[in-house]
Order: C-alpha cells, then sequence, then structure tokens
C-alpha cells in the first residue's frame, strides 16, 4: 500500500512548486512582491477580510454557482454522468470575477489607487475593470493587438466601465506581450499601482494567492456534489491555458485519491502541426513571467508563438502548480484541437442550450471522450469556466456569417 | 583575480572611473557588433556589456525591445552570442565582456552548457535581469567557480536588507538602476543617484556602476563623480536602430564611437 500523499505543501515560502514556480522577477518589483507576500499572509489569516471576500462573491458575483446534472449531454454521450459546475452564470460571465475580487480587497487594503491588468480574451480585463468601477479604481487593461482586434466585445465592455485598454504591438501581439507590458507598466509605477495578474501564473506570490481565491469552485463542488449525488465526483475535468479555472476546480480534491484529474490545453491545429497552445503537452520547463514552468519555447530558449482557436488559451507558459502536478502524477494534461472544441460549442449549446466560451469548450471535448471510457455509474465535473457569448463572433466568422 | 576584477582594480587605482557601454548581439547582424565592440574599446570603454536577445524582455523598454527584436530576425541565440565573444576574442584579450539577457535561453542551454561555453569563448561575466539572489545559488555557484563574475542589479526600491544579500552574491561590480522604471526612460537624477549610491557602499565594497537614463556627455559625466562606473545602453542602440532608416555601417559605427568618445572625455575631466 502506498503511503497518501498530502499535495497542500506547496508552495514552499519561497513559492516553489517542485522544481517550478518561485520569484524570478526584476529587482525592482522585488519590494512589491515581498510587500504583497507579506500582506496576504495577514489577510489570508483575517476572519474580517475573508467574511468581506465571501459577502461579495455570495451579493456580488451571485455564488454559490449550481452544479447541474446535465442529463441529455450524459444520455448522448453515453456513459459517466456530466455535472457542470456554472462558473458562466458569475457576473461578468466567468469564473474570472473570483479572482479580481479577492486581488481588489488587497488593493484597497493597501491604499492602491491605480490597478493595472492583463488580458487575453478579454474576461480577466473585463472582470478586473469592473471591481475597479466598482471601488473607484484607475484601471489600465493590457491586451495583445491581436486580441484588440478578436475580442472587439470585450473591449467595448472594458471602455464602458471606465478602463483604459492599452492594445499591444510588440512581439507576437497577443497574452504573453499584454504580460510583459504591464510588468513593465508595474515596474515603472511599483509606488501607486497594483497589478491583478489573472490567472495562476507570475512571481510568487500570484500563483498561490490566485489559486486562493478561485479554490472557492472546487470547495463549493465537493458541497454540492454531496448534497445532490451523495457522493464525491470520480473525475474533473478544466481548460488550461494558464490554469486558474483548473486550479480552482482541482485543488480542494488534491488529496482525494479517488478522485481523478484532467487538464485541458488547447491543441489547436494539432500538436503534430507545432500549432498549438499545450506546453504541458507539447513543452519543456524554462522561465517566463517571474516563474519556472513548462514553457513553449525554441532551443535557444525563445519563446515561440502559440496558436488556439481561444484566445483565452493562447498562452506559451502555465501556472508551476500545474507543472508540479503533472511532475507528481497527481493530474493528467491532455489536450483537444480548435475542430473537437469548435464541435463541443455547438453540441452543448444544442443539447443543453448552455453556450460556453471556447475556452470552456476544450473541456468538455475532452469529457466526451473520457464519459464512455469511465462508464455508467460514475460522475464527472466539468467546469464550466465561462460563457460563450464573447466568443459568437468567431463563431459566426467560421460559419462563413458576418453579424 | 579575474579579469573584470583586474580591469576595475587598474581603474581604481589610476583613479578613473568605468565607461560601461551596453550593445545587443546581433544588431542589426553579428558582423556589426564584432566591429562595434572593437570601436567601443578604441573609443574608450572599459568594459563591453552584451545583451542576449530575448524574445520576451520584460524589463526592457521600447528601444531595447526593438534592438532584439531586429537581432530575432536571424535568430541569434546564446549560442551565436557566444561565438561572437570568441571571435571578439582572438583580437582583444583584454577587454571584459559582461552578457546581459533573460534567465530562459541559459535554462534551456542548461547551466553546465553554459558555463562551460562562456569560459570557452572568453566571456567574463553574466548579469540576468530575471534572477534574483533568491534564485540564483545553483548558477551562481557554477559561474564563480570557474572565475567568472556575477553582477547583480540593485534599484530605488531595493531595501538595505536585500542590497546587503545582493551584495553578497554580487562579483566584479554591481549596477544600480537609477530609475524605477524600464530601461530608456527618460529622467536621470543625480542628487538622488548620490543619495542611493551613498547608502549602497555601507552595504559593498565592490565597485558601483550606475546606468538607466544616461543619455549624453554631461550625464556620463554627472554620474562619474558620484558613482564608480557609468554605464549606457539605450542611447547608443538609438544610433544602431538607425541601420533601418538607411543609415551604413560605417556611419552608425562613428556616431557610435563618437558618442562613447565624448563621454569618456566628459568623465576624464569631470
Amino acid at each position: 500500500m502506498t503511503e497518501q500523499r498530502d499535495y497542500y505543501q506547496v508552495p514552499d515560502l519561497r513559492g516553489h512548486f517542485g522544481i517550478h514556480g518561485g520569484r524570478f522577477a526584476s529587482e525592482t518589483l522585488m519590494n512589491a512582491l515581498e510587500e504583497l507576500s507579506e500582506l496576504y499572509g495577514r489577510m489570508k489569516n483575517d476572519p474580517d477580510f475573508q467574511a468581506e471576500f465571501d459577502r461579495d462573491l455570495a451579493h456580488y458575483v451571485g455564488r454559490p454557482s449550481p452544479l447541474y446534472f446535465a442529463e441529455r449531454l450524459s444520455k448522448n454521450w453515453g456513459g459517466a454522468e456530466v455535472w457542470l459546475k456554472r462558473e458562466d452564470l458569475n457576473h461578468t460571465g466567468a469564473h474570472k470575477i473570483n479572482n479580481t475580487i479577492g486581488q481588489a480587497l488587497l488593493a484597497k487594503h493597501v491604499g492602491k489607487r491605480r490597478v493595472i491588468a492583463e488580458t487575453g480574451a478579454g474576461q480577466h480585463g473585463v472582470a478586473s475593470a469592473t471591481v475597479a468601477a466598482r471601488l473607484g479604481l484607475d484601471c489600465v487593461v493590457y491586451m495583445g493587438a491581436d486580441d484588440v482586434e478578436r475580442q472587439k466585445l470585450n473591449v467595448y465592455r472594458m471602455k464602458l466601465l471606465g478602463a483604459e485598454v492599452v492594445p499591444v504591438t510588440s512581439g507576437t501581439r497577443t497574452l504573453k506581450d499584454a504580460m510583459n507590458e504591464a510588468m513593465r507598466d508595474w515596474v515603472t509605477n511599483v509606488d501607486d499601482t497594483y497589478y491583478i495578474i489573472g490567472t495562476v501564473a507570475g512571481p510568487h506570490p500570484y500563483p498561490m494567492l490566485v489559486r486562493d481565491f478561485q479554490a472557492v469552485i472546487g470547495r463549493e463542488t465537493r458541497r454540492q456534489m454531496q448534497a445532490q449525488a451523495g457522493a464525491l465526483p470520480d473525475a474533473l475535468v478544466a481548460c488550461v491555458g494558464g490554469g486558474s479555472n483548473a486550479i480552482g476546480l482541482f485543488h480542494e480534491f488534491l488529496n482525494d485519491p479517488t478522485v481523478a484529474i484532467y487538464g485541458v490545453e488547447a491543441g489547436g491545429l494539432g500538436l503534430e502541426t507545432g500549432q498549438h497552445a499545450a506546453p504541458l503537452s507539447a513543452g519543456k520547463p524554462g522561465i517566463l513571467h517571474g516563474n519556472r514552468t513548462y514553457l513553449m519555447a525554441d532551443d535557444n530558449g525563445q519563446i515561440l508563438g502559440t496558436h488556439s482557436v481561444s484566445a483565452g488559451l493562447d498562452y506559451p507558459g502555465v501556472g508551476p502548480e500545474h507543472s508540479w502536478l503533472k511532475d507528481e502524477g497527481r493530474a493528467q494534461y491532455v489536450s483537444v484541437t480548435d475542430d473537437e472544441a469548435m464541435a463541443a460549442f455547438r453540441e452543448l449549446t444544442r443539447t443543453e442550450g448552455i453556450m460556453p466560451a471556447l475556452e470552456t469548450a476544450h473541456a468538455l471535448a475532452y469529457a466526451k471522450k473520457l464519459a464512455p471510457e469511465m462508464g455508467q455509474g460514475k460522475r464527472l465535473v466539468v467546469n464550466l469556466s465561462g460563457r460563450g457569448d464573447k466568443d459568437v463572433h468567431t463563431v459566426a466568422r467560421m460559419d462563413g456569417m458576418d453579424i | 583575480m579575474s579579469r573584470l576584477q583586474n580591469t576595475l582594480a587598474e581603474l581604481k587605482a589610476a583613479g578613473r572611473k568605468a565607461l560601461i557601454p551596453y550593445i545587443t548581439a546581433g544588431d542589426p547582424d553579428l558582423d556589426t557588433t564584432l566591429q562595434l565592440m572593437h570601436d567601443l574599446v578604441a573609443a574608450g570603454a572599459d568594459i563591453i556589456e552584451l545583451g542576449v536577445p530575448f524574445s520576451d524582455p520584460m524589463a526592457d523598454g521600447p528601444t531595447i525591445q526593438l534592438a532584439y527584436e531586429r537581432a530575432l530576425l536571424h535568430n541569434v541565440g546564446l549560442r551565436d552570442v557566444l561565438a561572437l565573444v570568441e571571435r571578439f576574442r582572438s583580437h582583444d584579450n583584454k577587454t571584459p565582456v559582461v552578457l546581459m539577457g533573460y534567465m530562459n535561453p541559459i535554462e534551456y542551454m542548461g547551466y553546465e552548457t553554459f558555463v562551460s561555453s562562456s569560459v570557452q569563448a572568453g566571456v567574463d561575466g553574466v548579469l540576468v535581469v530575471d534572477l534574483p539572489p533568491e534564485e540564483c545559488e545553483t548558477l551562481t555557484a557554477m559561474l564563480h567557480e570557474q572565475n567568472l563574475d556575477t553582477i547583480f542589479l540593485l534599484t530605488p526600491t531595493t531595501s538595505d536588507q536585500r542590497a546587503a544579500e545582493i551584495c553578497r552574491h554580487s562579483s566584479g561590480y554591481v549596477y544600480y538602476v537609477s530609475i524605477k522604471g524600464v530601461t530608456g526612460a527618460n529622467t536621470l537624477d543625480v542628487t538622488d543617484v548620490k543619495r542611493h549610491v551613498d547608502r549602497l557602499r555601507r552595504a559593498t565594497d565592490l565597485p558601483i556602476a550606475v546606468g538607466f537614463g544616461i543619455k549624453t556627455a554631461d550625464d556620463a559625466a554627472a554620474v562619474s563623480r558620484v558613482a564608480d562606473g557609468v554605464i549606457v545602453g539605450s542611447a547608443l542602440v538609438n544610433i544602431i536602430a538607425r541601420s533601418g532608416q538607411g543609415d551604413t555601417a560605417v556611419e552608425i559605427s562613428s556616431q557610435v564611437s563618437a558618442l562613447v568618445s565624448d563621454m569618456r572625455k566628459g568623465m576624464d575631466a569631470a
């Protein structure tokens, strides 16, 4: 019999998840990162802060989000019961708001009047602009120039919310470049600015604190599954770009050995084509954006351009805790292609009347393969991380329509 | 004593300050960089900082970002930079060369290969922008074992306690970043620089070189009065950038030489 592993001993004090994580940042930011660690260390154990966070999640975000048994979809797929954790029903339409609520409270506690954020699909940008509007903070969102073009609707939402959206034209003009530019802003304005990172990546303590703010997803899932089915789920499935919705669901179940865990990366046009965004499936460890983690890079260590139909997964790195869970064998990381994700988008929409984000559709596409393998009597939970309204233009274009 | 330490000791003995120009390897191409390295020495440079192109230079402003992009147009990577230093060494065995860049190219090459290739090529020091002391132990130990120097950045936001820790890992010189911001920013406040340099003197006996925001011979002269070395990067890279607007290699070479030579004169007269 093997000894029960404890997966809650990471990160260590310096933010390491095994060889991954850490704090590979330029010196100007080190002081701010230390202050943030210290602040978060206090707030994490402060009942008033936690009560304020819980109150906002309940009354502003609309939590708990439902855990929905997708009966027709389960029948169609012919195997395990498929349950959907409805993060798409949160205010602003995705899980991203859980984290921005938490980080905005941190910004408020230290009296920073200006927040900045990076965004890919625009969901984190919208969630940041939303909390900034609510707290009366200035907000600047960096977004790759190509993504600004792809996600016009979210760009306009951010502007309506009072945020300034800065298109980033350097590098590959996508999420990674937006993150570079946000870091440059932060280095320059570190005294009065709080940087709201949108995923479980970046220098310590970001991967830890974003995880903690998102972990509410898994905690609710456990409670709801017990109440509605009287059991734990047998498998969890979530899409992984940076990996915040996935960690949010997985974290609660890491020490439950009967719960299998699957993270689904963007396979783009197929791993063999090189046109994808699947560092855990096809990359190797390196250092980017302040942490060591699996990356997509060439032999010279230059970060490669990525491809995914979904802007939110179009990132060459991944949160360091996922890299560690992969190395430990606790979670399995797989990928599905653009086409598979598109088919899943249409299938959920037509079968259950729920239109998922294209990011989320990747998790569904893998669940479709997994459910029959697991078989009847088993239960799998898919994190329905976001709604698909923002992607309607993209899908219409593929259908040859201009709306 | 390493070549870098030797150079700095000689300067100190002569009562002179170190002039340390930065250029990006491969901008606009490797042959031009080699020529420029020799030009810099002829114009009065004491030490050369050579940028290693990286796709995601988080701590650099637009000037150096574009220099990296020009170099990456023909895929100049760490191996090419090491080969460039080796070529430089065949004509100059005296001027120390410090590689400056980001961590991932070194991670992907592997520390052992990187260290042994650096020794082989004749590299003298390494400055990795995104490698703070907290994460540096392994690489620093391997570099020191081969008598290569490790240069770290200190900034206005560095506390006294951190400064002491950083200096403990440093050798050769320490690099004081004069502003909060990215490379190429505009504001240089020499009074403020002096205050910080004086503070850092309590943390280290190593020479303190100052960079970021030094554009003119006057800037260089003013900084040389309060520090041990002057680092100039974006001002030179801006000249090199004119290669894109049709300036020939000879024109660039003479303009780079002129600026460095003016700075040298300004510093020596200060």
